[in-house]
């Protein structure tokens, strides 16, 4: 049966998602100080404002620093739980993934306030590293979701081969299951990447006085003159994540294509 | 010797090797998550001295953020929000989901989703701001209304509570379709066709085959898109324009400016408690539908 309306429906959805984005680079171009209609003419002044902004270029850098670090390290342990979750069955296992897993949906402020109590009661400084700390908390259970997917569709009569052909069990990893689940490695990696360069709660309570990228921004959205430049990062920002998520997309099916599995669709 | 046989035995279990793999990240979680809600929790048993935490017991936080009109009046603005923007994102949500997986090719599918989750990802704080550059006094919609000569005075659009709801079921669009594709993935399609055959309309059939089995994948959906909006900071601050504040900026005000830390984390105890009991009350309501699932 087909549903005309359904699909009209499905096109307004998709509108209704991709309006504030479609709308970012207008602004981004506009040539007024005022966010709104109507248009002045074009310019790139705002793009120039960027560069030769120290605060920003501080922002930057911390941010690239939080965000490779938390996507290396919530991807590594990511691969462990994701091994373990998809080969062993152990009691307990439920519980243990179901705690890995809360920060899914447990609200990111109560995560940030909690992190923040204990590492303040450490004695801890806040600094990108405690951010870093909170990143890989919530990039994991991103990590293992994708990660999932790669070891399960995994051929285990593949391993055992390697294992009867006379390999150890660390070689077989390394030669045979590795190679396989790469994709899945180099999707997880770039969404953690992605997810921590976009957080805001947990770096806005644990970061100190380091400014992240998403910090900056918020504490720049209060003053009408920097809403411009605001505009043209948030443009550069935009299209970086989406040039990130389709390399991911495109190793993820990869991945998925390589393993012999059937594509279900979709992150999470 | 026999200790170490023993020992062999036990780590060569399919248990022992999975124990040992998950620990790393069980230690991790544990450790960064586990811990600092367990001392929360505590915390909201201690007493507030200047600067420091008493470590004594009282039952004094909780008395004062019950006691606390304010706060019972922000936790009910939270619920009713957070309400609001779960059935606005779930309604809204359902018909993509049930397009997507019945009328979309299923070479396309993934294609969908990949557009569906784009917007997800992309700058959340951005995507925010956005909404109010919509929504405001000048913004796009009232522009555009202008424009067209259907008002001649623009309309106060932001700092309520429906454009705060419009906000947060746009960014917790994705996590409601993609729960219910899933459910909806799994139906048996021979079980639509038996509904047809035996002489159901296909309306009926919706409601007798598709709903009750989708349900499992609208259940998920509430649930994750009604726990995270209640602990929203961001979109009261910017759209609600800071007078109309949720729990999370209440908990905010108390750990950092006011460093009322015992304090904090009661308010912050008290409305997970409060989340948790709504969600097992809904799961509960809708547990004919969920089970005989894993």
């Amino acid at each position: 049966m087909k549903l005309p309306g359904l699909r009209l429906y499905a096109l307004v959805y998709l509108l209704f998602l991709y309006a504030p984005i479609f709308l970012l680079p207008i602004f981004a171009f506009n040539d007024g100080t005022i966010i709104a209609f109507p248009l002045k003419g074009f310019t790139t002044s705002w793009f120039g404002q960027m560069f030769g902004n120290d605060t920003l270029a501080r922002a930057v850098r911390n941010s690239m620093i939080i965000a490779v670090s938390s996507a290396v390290l919530a991807t590594t342990l990511g691969i462990f739980a994701a091994r373990a979750g998809s080969r062993f069955s152990f009691p307990g296992k439920g519980g243990i993934m179901g705690l890995i897993m809360l920060p899914l949906v447990l609200p990111e402020i109560i995560v940030a306030v909690s992190l923040l109590v204990v590492l303040l009661g450490m004695g801890m400084t806040l600094s990108v590293f405690t951010v870093i700390l909170g990143h890989v908390l919530i990039c994991t259970p991103y990590a293992i979701a994708i990660l999932n997917t790669a070891f399960s569709s995994l051929d285990r009569s593949l391993e055992e081969a390697a294992v009867d052909l006379g390999e150890t069990k660390w070689s077989t990893f390394r030669l045979i299951t590795l190679p396989l689940v790469m994709p899945g490695i180099i999707s997880s990696l770039l969404i953690s990447f992605t997810i921590s360069l976009d957080e805001f709660i947990i770096a806005f309570f644990l970061a100190g006085n380091e400014p992240t990228l998403p910090t900056y921004i918020f504490s720049q959205l209060r003053f009408p003159k920097q809403i411009p430049m605001i505009m043209a990062l948030g443009t550069c920002l935009v299209l970086l994540s989406i040039v990130l998520l389709t390399i991911a997309e495109y190793f993820r099916r990869r991945g998925i294509a390589r393993s012999g599995g059937k594509d279900t669709g979709g992150f999470l | 010797m026999d200790w170490k046989s023993r020992l062999r035995r036990v780590t060569r279990t399919e248990a022992f090797s999975g124990y040992a793999l998950v620990s790393p990240t069980a230690l991790y979680a544990i450790l960064m998550l586990a811990a600092p809600l367990a001392t929360i929790l505590a915390f909201s048993f201690f007493k507030d001295g200047y600067l420091v935490v008493v470590r004594e017991f009282t039952l004094q936080n909780y008395i004062d953020t019950w006691s606390d009109e304010i706060f019972r009046a922000i936790l009910m603005r939270s619920l009713i929000v957070s309400g609001l923007v779960t059935l606005v994102t779930v309604l809204l949500a359902f018909p993509i989901a049930y397009y997507v997986s019945f009328h979309v090719e299923a070479s396309k599918k993934s294609r969908w989703l990949f557009l569906i989750t784009i917007p997800f990802w992309t700058s959340y704080l951005i995507r925010v701001f956005l909404w109010k550059v919509i929504l405001g006094y000048n913004g796009v919609v009232n522009s555009a209304l202008l424009g067209v000569g259907i008002i001649d005075t623009p309309f106060q659009m932001l700092n309520n509570v429906p454009a705060i709801a419009i906000t947060l079921a746009h960014a917790y669009a994705p996590f409601a379709i993609l729960p219910i594709f899933v459910s909806l993935e799994k139906i048996d399609r021979a079980l639509l066709e038996a509904g047809q055959d035996l002489g159901e309309s296909k309306m009926m059939t919706f409601l007798r085959v598709t709903l009750p089995l989708a349900m499992p994948g609208v259940v998920a959906a509430v649930l994750i898109v009604f726990i995270p909006t209640i602990g929203d900071y961001v979109t009261p601050e910017l759209i609600g324009g800071g007078k109309l504040p949720m729990v999370a900026n209440m908990i905010q005000a108390q750990m950092l400016p006011l460093d009322n830390k015992p304090l904090g984390s009661a308010i912050a105890v008290s409305a997970m408690v409060v989340v948790a009991l709504i969600s097992f009350g809904f799961v509960f309501m809708n547990r004919r539908f969920l089970r005989g699932q894993k």
